[in-house]
């Protein structure tokens, strides 16, 4: 399994009495994109937080294979290292952008501040990047200097897209990236989102409840009930020929297009 | 047969329906068909009795519940009915095409790149793979003004060349076609029984589904009546 870059087993998370996510396992090669698929609740985003560790799992292993140190368990890291495999290697597209921006300061700030956490203190340099990034998420370079909260929806979220891509992350979680967003604008961002994750080789895990992005964007989809995984295969295979109840019902529950 | 490229032993399939008190769809019981280097072989029969189903088995996209699909690839063989989800994946890059009856389009990307991406896939390099795209596309009519649009907007014939493109464009050893004629007109029919009579000498196994008599009959080495196959125990 040398290839694998991310390797989760047995994962757990309890809120009181409640069981969030259960004795979940999972692996993720160099550029797959998994999609985490279930209807609210199923646990979908407290999986995506433990395995960040945005929330503390109460059991389980989060392997990931570092660029220069081997693999290690991430929920083990301190929190330094935590933090800065964080803003480094991995990336958090949150599905409302203003969880994931800074609405106070300018777009390119926004971008700039991922490189400037991990050292980079060169002016020209950090502008350039976030002039090249913006040219890559299809935000007019004009709109650098303003503040996101006067972007529409769509750019705010193609800008946090941006902010996270800047250090050339290998792992990127999404939760439910284009879930806010009108059809149109729903569609172009999907469109460079696979643009993306195919052009960098990006790992993905992607949470979403709606099928036809995972059927767009992913290799393989894991369908998530009540906090346990219920089925894992290619995408097609789920979506085609669902094996278990609860994915035939998800499956059936999409509107013919 | 010496040596098949794909060899199907005694496939068992049905459909479960959960959500209709558990009704079981039997399809195939004992399903076996061998297809070997540079052979055709067309599948035949009413529709709606499982000639697409067999294809997708074979693709992965539904998954048999019992006997062995055996894939030839090189000197290995591997068990398909046992294959994981990444073996399936490097399959499909490599060792097996599927053109299906239908585009999936993605709504921004141009019918050039469309068709280029299993080469990019195979990392062969962009300019490259968009020469031989594009040169695919214009022996199969797509007019030059369309090779930088995406084929959402185009007619059901465009797209279904496009289609096409895109399943030839590599030389996959195992080539599964379901109705790729459906919807083209004489000329193009003709490049397509072309491009599956070069594919054949170039030494690729076929497996399809054609329901237009002449190209069935331009292109089989053999029919297979898929009754057969469903009644054979």
């Amino acid at each position: 399994m040398s290839e694998t870059l991310l390797q989760v087993e047995g994962l757990t998370k309890r809120y009181g009495r409640t069981v969030a996510c259960y004795d979940v396992a999972f692996e993720l090669w160099p550029g797959e994109v998994l999609a985490v698929v279930g209807e609210s609740g199923s646990g979908k985003t407290t999986l995506l937080n433990a395995v960040s560790g945005h929330v503390v799992a109460d059991a389980g292993r989060v392997l990931y294979r570092t660029r220069h140190e081997g693999v290690v368990d991430v929920l083990q890291l301190s929190e330094p290292a935590r933090r800065l495999l964080m803003r480094t290697d991995w990336g958090l597209v949150h599905q409302n952008p203003r969880d994931g921006l800074r609405l106070a300061v300018s777009a390119g700030a926004n971008i700039g501040e991922r490189l400037m956490a991990v050292g980079d203190r060169h002016y020209g340099r950090i502008r350039g990047a976030a002039e090249d990034w913006l040219g890559r998420v299809e935000i007019d370079t004009d709109r650098i200097d303003d503040r996101p909260r006067t972007f529409s929806g769509g750019m705010q979220q193609r800008l946090q897209i941006a902010r996270n891509l800047v250090t050339g992350p290998r792992l990127v979680f999404m939760d439910e990236p284009t879930g806010g967003l009108d059809v149109s604008v729903q569609a172009r961002l999907l469109d460079l989102l696979r643009q993306l994750v195919t052009e960098l080789s990006l790992s993905v895990v992607i949470v979403t409840h709606d099928l036809a992005v995972a059927r767009l964007l992913s290799h393989r989809m894991m369908v998530m009930q009540r906090g346990r995984v219920v089925e894992l295969g290619l995408t097609d295979q789920i979506l085609d020929d669902p094996q278990h109840p609860y994915s035939q019902l998800l499956v059936a529950s999409i509107l013919q297009s | 047969m010496h040596n098949p490229v794909i060899n199907l032993e005694d496939v068992r399939k049905s459909f479960t329906l959960h959500l209709q008190d558990g009704v079981v769809i039997p399809v195939f019981e004992a399903a076996s068909l061998a297809v070997g280097r540079g052979e055709c072989v067309v599948l035949t029969g009413a529709s709606g009795v499982g000639k697409s189903t067999l294809l997708k088995l074979i693709y992965g996209s539904y998954k048999p519940l019992g006997g062995r699909l055996l894939l030839r690839q090189e000197d290995e063989e591997i068990d398909l009915a046992h294959a994981t989800p990444h073996q399936m994946l490097e399959i499909r890059r490599r060792t097996i095409g599927y053109v299906s009856q239908f585009l999936r389009c993605v709504p921004r990307v141009p019918a050039v790149d469309v068709v280029a991406e299993p080469l990019l896939a195979l990392g062969v390099a962009r300019v490259a793979a968009r020469e031989r795209a594009a040169a695919l596309l214009r022996r199969l009519r797509i007019p030059e003004r369309l090779l930088a649009l995406p084929p959402a907007t185009f007619s059901g014939g465009e797209q279904q060349r496009v289609n096409i493109a895109r399943g030839f464009i590599h030389g996959y050893p195992l080539l599964l076609l379901d109705e790729p004629t459906a919807s083209l007109d004489t000329a193009n029919r003709g490049t397509v029984v072309a491009l599956i009579s070069e594919a054949k000498a170039a030494g690729a196994a076929i497996l399809g589904v054609f329901h237009d008599p002449d190209v069935r009959d331009a292109v089989a080495d053999r029919l297979v009546d898929i009754e057969a196959l469903r009644a054979a125990a």
